[in-house]
Formats: C-alpha cells, structure tokens, sequence
C-alpha cells in the first residue's frame, strides 16, 4: 500500500480548502450584495462553471493556461521559478478550482439569506462595512458557510479528473488517494484498493455528519 | 430644524416624485402600500440612491445631484427604525446598543447603555436576545438603538405594525411621549390613518409616488381637497357632481340635488360625504336622499348600513351610499330618508 497517498491527498485537501474558503467567501460576498442583475447571472454562471464541467474538461483547460509554453505558467516559470503542471502544486490548483463553485455558492446562499434590513439598519447605526461584514453578516451567515466549507473539503479531498490531466499520477509526488486508486485496480492490486476506498468513503462520512451537525446547530 | 426633500426615482413600473419641506415636530406619510413612503423613507436615510433630486437636514445637504452629493448612509446621522425593528438576532440587547455608540472620551461606553437601558425600560434585559423579549420590549430596545446613534432625525417605518393591536394603543401614547422629548424632526411612514391623526401634526399623503395632500393633519382630515386625499382620509362617499349654482349640485349617482356651504367652483368635479355625517329623516326635504334596502353590518359600537342608490342616468355599475350610526343600544330604526348637512359637504377635486 502506497501510504503516501494518504499523506499527499490530506496535504492537498488542507492546502486547497484554506485557499477555496477565502476566495469562495469573497466571490459568495460580491455576487450576493452586487444590485447589477445581469452581471450578477454572469459572475454566477463563470464562478459555477467548474462544477458543471466534466473534471476532465476543466483539467484541460488549466493545462492549457498553465502549461509550461502558456502564458501564465510560462510567466510562473520564467519570473517565479514555479513550475505548476505535473507537480504537487498542480493537485492543489485542480482541487482548488473544482470545489471552488461548492463553497462560493453555499457562501453566496447564506449571505443572501441575512435579512438585508439588518444591514441596512447597521448602516444607518453608523457601522462601517468592515464592522458590518464580521460583527453581522459574518456570524449570521456562519453555519450556511461552514456547511459549505466542509462539502469543499469533501469535494477537494475526492478530486481525480482535473488532478490526471493537470497533475498526472506520479507515485510519491501527485499521486492522491482517487488516483491510487485507480492504479490500485488497474494493477490488479484489490487488498490494496479496498483500504484506499475504506479510507476515502470514512472521510466522506465524516464530512457529511459534520455538515449536518452545523446544520442542525443552526435550526436551534 | 427642517428636512428638506425633493427626490425622483423610478421603481418598480411608476416613478416616485415627492418633494416636501417638515419644521418642527412628528410629520406623517400616508399611503397604501406600494405608494412609495418606504422607499421615500430609504432615499432620506440613503439606503436607496435617489435619480435626481435633493435631500438636506438643518441645512446639511445630503444628497445633491446637480452637485454630486451623496453621503453614505454611516454619514447621515439620521436614524431609521424598521418595521419589524431589524434588531441583529445573534446579539444581546447589551450588544445590540453597543453597536450604535461611538467610542467616546467623556463618557463610557457602559455608562451611556446604563443610561438609556433605565430610560427605556430595559433594566435587566440587556443579557436577554431579541427573540427573548416581547414586541414591545423590542421596538424600545429599536428606540433606545437608534437614540444611541445620535441621530439628528428619525425615520420610523410603520413602527406599529408588528404589534398586536391592543397594545398598539399603549405604545403610541408612550412613543409620542419619548419623540416629544426629542426634539428632532421625525417622520413616520404608515397606511393607519388613525395612527397618522393621532400622532402625526402634519401629513403627507402620497398616492402611486406622488404626493396628493400636504399640511398640517387636521386640516386634512376635515377639509380634504382632493378625491385622492378624501379617500384615503376614510371618507366612504365620493361621488361625481354637476354644478347647478354657486352653492347647489347634482348628484346623478345618488338622483339628487345638494345644497353646500362651500363655494362650488368649476375645479370641483366630487363631492365627499363622511358615512357618520348622514343622519336618518321620515320627511322629505333639504339634502335627503331615499333610501330602502340597506344591507347591514354590526360594528362593536356602531351600525353600519350600505345603501343601493338609484343612478339617474341608468349606468350599468352599481353605485352605494354608506351610512354609519352609533348605537344607542335599541335595535336599529330603519329611514326612509337619509340627510345631510350643507356644512357636512366636502367639495373634491380630481
């Protein structure tokens, strides 16, 4: 059994979530108090797409961004030293973009939820926005967005079409635990491909009573 | 003390156009729901951004738009208490007052919450969520909120809605008395027009985002002008008219002639009849009418009785005549005629 697979996939999944949690609570933030109606449907449909997409489509297309003869990984490469593709860097980038759409719409659905008056009355209070973001909204709209935070986790955790294209299956270095399994079967190594997926649905479990815990929490 | 405002705004399929002046004291917008108070409400406190138009408290401009003027709402300082008192439901009332206060050097923070938990009645509460108090301890703790931001007016936003009709009564004697010692302009937006008569001393009435009475509520209420304003004011008779003279119409709905007090000029195209102001004859004479048939309804103190009229003209649509009496507890004697007043006449104009 390849146990650095357990590893590098808990790795990825912690590095990807604290990077999707922020960026999907600032996208849920601007769409969901934007007033521009259409520019809200396009932000919303943009932002949701790599959810809809086939991982492999999306995987495709951060190939072609980051690719090292693109211009944004040829960019990273030449000025930064960074080389994405094929890389531990590219199992986060996959995971990242894949359960981006998760978190950004539960964070979107849970600030939409906060009564707009509650807002509007801390305004006319004199609160700054920055006051009204963490003091109001933030604490309102927590459970909605830690439900979200751990389905992202759950996705990033499970993420295999995007990490194959983009990252490859390199054992020790990209390979995660959905690609180790994968290898596993393909190889003919069963013993081993049951512990990854006893693994792997433990994980998922977990998430989800973890969700319905901060779900009911929030009813009371 | 004045609140200066001449705003535009298009909003959901008419344009709001309201423009008033408010000196000292409680003034009060009246309209039915969806005629744009609220929202007039929301461009003063700057929630909403008005098209064009000006807004200025004292002098203080606050939106301007030839001048590109707009301060955000945080700037304004005027106060705004919400329907259902937008209190943060997360937060006790301790916190809920933190947030409007402003940290400052002479005097604590604790100390000003002391203060203004023992002026509103709210000793002992201030560990308590929202959802913990009753309504009334709600919209005090939604006051006491607001005067901790030191507003230099209040918006009140059908304050008495969201509480159960027997302590509404309650609440706005107390409420007028708390507003009284503030001193500042406030305005209150409600559909009540009992409310508006008994804490309001001027009245705007505002019809489809356009205002169609302006002055001080009594006058209003007894001299309405407009059909607009008749009808939203209670009057339950407004009819159409044809002038015979300078004191004498025609009522062709009801098939009869009046007499008025008023001068009747060619601007006047309705009449308003108050339901109490008619009373009940056994003669024909000046100012009745027949009745027979009346369809009758038992208030709590007063009976109410609705009238088929005979149009004159013969138009297909039914035209009624309300009548309201006290009761004097007898049963109710049916007339065979029903009197005005000259003086009880109200002439109207479209």
């Amino acid at each position: 059994m390849d146990s650095q697979a357990i590893w590098i996939s808990l790795r990825t999944a912690l590095c990807s979530i604290a990077i999707t949690f922020f960026l999907g609570l600032f996208a849920g933030h601007l769409v969901a108090r934007a007033r521009n109606e259409k520019l809200k449907l396009f932000w919303d449909g943009l932002l949701t797409l790599p959810m809809v997409l086939p991982p492999t489509v999306a995987g495709f297309f951060l190939l072609y961004l980051f690719g090292v003869k693109r211009p944004i990984g040829k960019f990273l490469l030449e000025f930064l030293g960074v080389r994405i593709v094929f890389t531990w860097y590219a199992t986060v980038l996959a995971a990242v973009v894949i359960s981006f759409p998760l978190m950004y719409r539960s964070a979107r659905a849970a600030f939409e939820q906060v009564d707009v008056n509650l807002i509007y009355a801390a305004r006319t209070l004199g609160m700054s926005e920055w006051a009204i973001f963490w003091k109001i909204t933030m604490p309102l709209a927590l459970p909605g967005v830690m439900s979200g935070g751990i389905l992202s986790f759950a996705r990033g955790i499970g993420e295999f079409g995007a990490t194959a294209m983009i990252a490859g299956n390199i054992i020790g270095v990209t390979r995660t635990l959905p690609l180790a399994v994968y290898s596993a079967v393909a190889g003919g190594h069963m013993e081993d491909a049951y512990r990854y997926v006893l693994i792997l649905a433990g994980i998922a479990f977990l998430a989800i009573i973890g969700m319905n815990a901060v779900l009911i929490k929030r009813r009371r | 003390m004045a609140i200066k405002v001449d705003i535009k705004k298009k909003h959901k399929g008419f344009c709001l156009r309201v423009s008033f002046e408010s000196s000292n004291g409680m003034l009060g917008i009246l309209g039915a729901s969806g005629s744009g108070k609220s929202m007039t409400l929301k461009c003063i406190a700057g929630l909403e951004n008005p098209d064009g138009g000006h807004i200025s408290i004292d002098g203080r401009v606050l939106f301007d738009s030839d001048k590109k003027i707009n301060l955000r709402p945080q700037e304004r300082a005027v106060g705004y208490m919400f329907q259902n008192y937008a209190l943060f439901p997360h937060m006790n009332v301790y916190r809920n007052l933190r947030c409007a206060i402003k940290p400052d050097k002479k005097e604590s923070i604790n100390s000003r919450i002391d203060s203004l938990l023992r002026e509103f009645s709210l000793m002992g509460m201030s560990k308590r969520l929202p959802s913990q108090l009753s309504g009334g301890q709600q919209q005090r703790v939604a006051l006491a909120r607001l005067f901790a931001s030191n507003p230099k007016c209040l918006l009140l936003d059908e304050p008495f809605s969201a509480l159960d009709s027997h302590l509404r009564e309650r609440f706005q004697v107390e409420m007028k008395e708390r507003l009284g010692d503030f001193g500042a302009d406030v305005i209150m937006v409600t559909h009540d027009r009992d409310e508006a008569y008994k804490m309001c001393e001027s009245l705007l009435v505002l019809e489809e985002g356009r205002p169609v009475a302006f002055g001080a509520t009594k006058d209003i209420f007894s001299k309405p002008e407009t059909v607009a304003a008749a009808r939203i004011t209670g009057c339950k008779n407004i009819v159409p008219i044809v002038k015979l003279n300078s004191h004498k119409v025609k009522v062709p709905d009801w098939g009869m002639e009046l007499e008025l007090k008023q001068e009747v000029s060619e601007k006047h195209t309705h009449i308003g009849i108050r339901a109490h102001d008619f009373h009940g004859v056994s003669q024909s004479g000046l100012n009745t009418v027949s009745v027979n048939n009346g369809e009758i309804m038992e208030g709590p103190f007063e009976w109410n009785v609705l009238f088929e009229t005979t149009q004159e003209t013969g138009g297909e649509s039914k035209v009624y005549l309300w009548w309201k009496i006290a009761k004097t507890g007898d049963a109710l004697q049916m007339p065979q005629y029903l009197c005005v007043n000259p003086e009880d006449v109200q002439l109207l104009k479209e």
